[in-house]
């Protein structure tokens, strides 16, 4: 069952002036994870608005748990649970006022979900007296999540959950997604970091309100259109100043510690020709290898696709 | 012998009990661009905050740009630049009247506003948005502008806090581009991350756990040190036994 169905769901803003949604179709499976993966303005909210019926559609529909979003919106709101990117419950009411709070207002209690809660709220309950506006952030986003999740909704919708957060703690969060999807609850998140696409079913990547490409993250990967090189030396700065200028070379960019380079023309002929210039070049500890591309190299190439390639590039100091 | 532009010596700052950093000692020199990463609530933005002399260190000692930040914050603003992920430039001004205000702000005279104005166009081919409001310029856009912003004073040192938190990941690489033609010209850079990626591109890094420096290295060395294949890795090793599991 699809237990959220976008068709062709479109949203302006500023009477017309600024397309934030642009004819976004999707669908996602029943007790799956859904991601919406992009940078900022890429219309990631909007939608998550538009199906938490807190914004009308320009156009499109769209509908969650069977219902649809402008007919049925009262229902919607019984059966999601939401999370907004900025902190929106109430800062002078207490952690566990909080949750009785959103409890009541779902006409159910705190003892009757228990379960589904207890493995995260059991981290912040021991500030339970406290204040949420004096929470830290990483206890906000819990107590944040306890309040969506309290009524048992079958659909949660998640935005950038996980933006600003540290590492570990990132890992920590999706830790409990993947627990919260064994007791079927469906999930739609957004975020920015392309490194947790991975831990998606299904992904779309997103730019500028349009969908970029939607399937699982390892079909995305395999649909990278050409072989994918990284590459390092000494001197990484002047190595990608001088890989940009070349013919040889389609696109360069800096990924961690190598720079990931795609061949204009890519035969082992190229490859040796390229290490034999770059010494002669000066380049020392020359190191260049066929890589697996990441979502985040994915996402660069859908992005400059039909770009040239100095798209990548700023213009020199003068 | 590279010259020190940021040394403290047990620079500490306590909220009460709360010890928010404690006693940490380290060197950045010039040009560097010195990656400083830690887990939420290790202590990075109040150590950034006694640095950039915003606040006072209950005890210990720092050196930003040749003045203590205890006795001389004032003078340390002077020869500093700040970036912040929360933008930070006016949105109801327009490009062009943000490079003049902040570039007024930092001392600069009109002449050399001009041509800095004239620079910073052309380096972010801006050409045709002079006039436009900031607020409405994309997040990418923003960031780069605020971040040129930020040196047009050429400052010795600027601090970076998250700056591509958010931003799409061509536009997270043309920042670097810039921030590297910064190091280039001498200007030394500070800044956190929560991209591991980019923890790659500094040349060296500090890992903050609980308010201490447990690392302090460059990029290759710290992995060969935790046996990691990645910074991820490296990360993750220091950072899963902090004891402040707070934020």
């Amino acid at each position: 069952m699809k237990d959220v169905v976008l068709n062709k769901l479109r949203k302006t803003y500023n009477k017309g002036g600024l397309l934030a949604v642009d004819d976004v179709s999707l669908e996602v499976e029943q007790g799956s994870i859904f991601g919406l993966i992009g940078p900022d303005g890429a219309g990631k909210s909007s939608i998550f608005r538009m199906l938490t019926t807190l914004l009308l559609p320009d156009g499109g529909s769209a509908s969650v748990h069977g219902f649809d979003m402008v007919r049925d919106y009262k229902k919607i709101r019984n059966s999601v649970g939401y999370m907004p990117g900025r902190f929106s419950l109430y800062q002078d009411l207490s952690v566990e006022e909080n949750l009785k709070f959103f409890a009541t207002v779902f006409g159910t209690t705190i003892t009757a979900n228990y379960d589904l809660i207890r493995e995260i709220y059991v981290q912040i309950e021991p500030f339970k007296k406290r204040r949420a506006g004096q929470l830290s952030g990483g206890m906000k986003q819990k107590l944040a999540l306890c309040c969506a999740l309290i009524h048992r909704p079958s659909v949660l919708f998640l935005d950038e959950p996980t933006t600003g957060v540290d590492a570990v703690s990132r890992k920590e969060f999706w830790e409990m997604l993947k627990r919260l999807k064994t007791q079927g609850i469906t999930i739609m998140v957004s975020t920015p970091y392309m490194d947790e696409a991975g831990l998606c079913e299904r992904i779309a990547l997103m730019q500028a309100g349009k969908v970029m490409s939607i399937n699982t993250p390892d079909q995305i990967i395999q649909q990278y259109p050409s072989p994918l090189y990284a590459i390092k030396a000494s001197r990484m700065s002047k190595l990608l100043q001088e890989l940009r200028t070349m013919r040889e070379i389609a696109h360069c960019y800096a990924f961690g510690e190598y720079l990931h380079l795609v061949f204009t023309n890519d035969n082992q002929v190229t490859q040796q020709h390229l290490l034999v210039l770059l010494r002669q070049k000066g380049h020392e500890d020359l190191e260049l290898l066929p890589v697996t591309p990441t979502i985040e190299d994915c996402f660069i190439e859908l992005m400059t696709a039909g770009t040239e390639p100095s798209g990548l590039t700023l213009k020199p100091l003068p | 012998m590279k010259d020190v532009v940021i040394s403290t010596d047990k620079l500490t700052k306590q909220f009460g009990e709360f010890v928010a950093v404690d006693a940490i000692s380290f060197e950045v020199y010039q040009g560097e661009i010195f990656g400083f990463l830690g887990a939420n609530g290790a202590g990075k933005t109040t150590a950034m905050r006694m640095l950039c002399g915003l606040s006072k260190p209950s005890s210990g000692t720092a050196m930003v740009a040749g003045f203590d930040v205890s006795r001389h914050p004032e003078q340390v603003k002077k020869h500093i630049g700040y970036m912040s992920q929360k933008f930070s430039l006016y949105e109801d001004l327009s490009i062009q009247e943000n490079i003049r205000f902040f570039g007024g702000i930092y001392g600069l005279k009109d002449k050399e506003i001009r041509q800095k104005s004239k620079d910073l166009i052309e380096q972010l081919g801006l050409g045709q948005e002079l006039g436009k409001m900031v607020g409405s310029l994309p997040l990418g856009w923003k960031q780069k502008l605020a971040f040129s912003v930020a040196v047009i004073h050429e400052p010795k040192i600027v601090f970076l806090d998250e700056p591509t938190g958010g931003v799409d990941p061509i536009t997270r690489r043309q920042f670097w581009d810039l921030i590297y033609a910064a190091s280039d010209r001498g200007i030394t850079v500070f800044v956190s991350t929560h991209y591991m990626d980019e923890a790659e591109y500094c040349n060296r890094i500090s890992m903050m756990v609980d308010g201490t420096i447990k690392a302090l290295d460059a990029p290759a060395q710290l992995k060969r040190t935790y046996g990691a294949r990645s910074m991820d890795e490296v990360f993750f090793e220091l950072a899963r036994n902090a004891s402040r599991k707070a934020d």
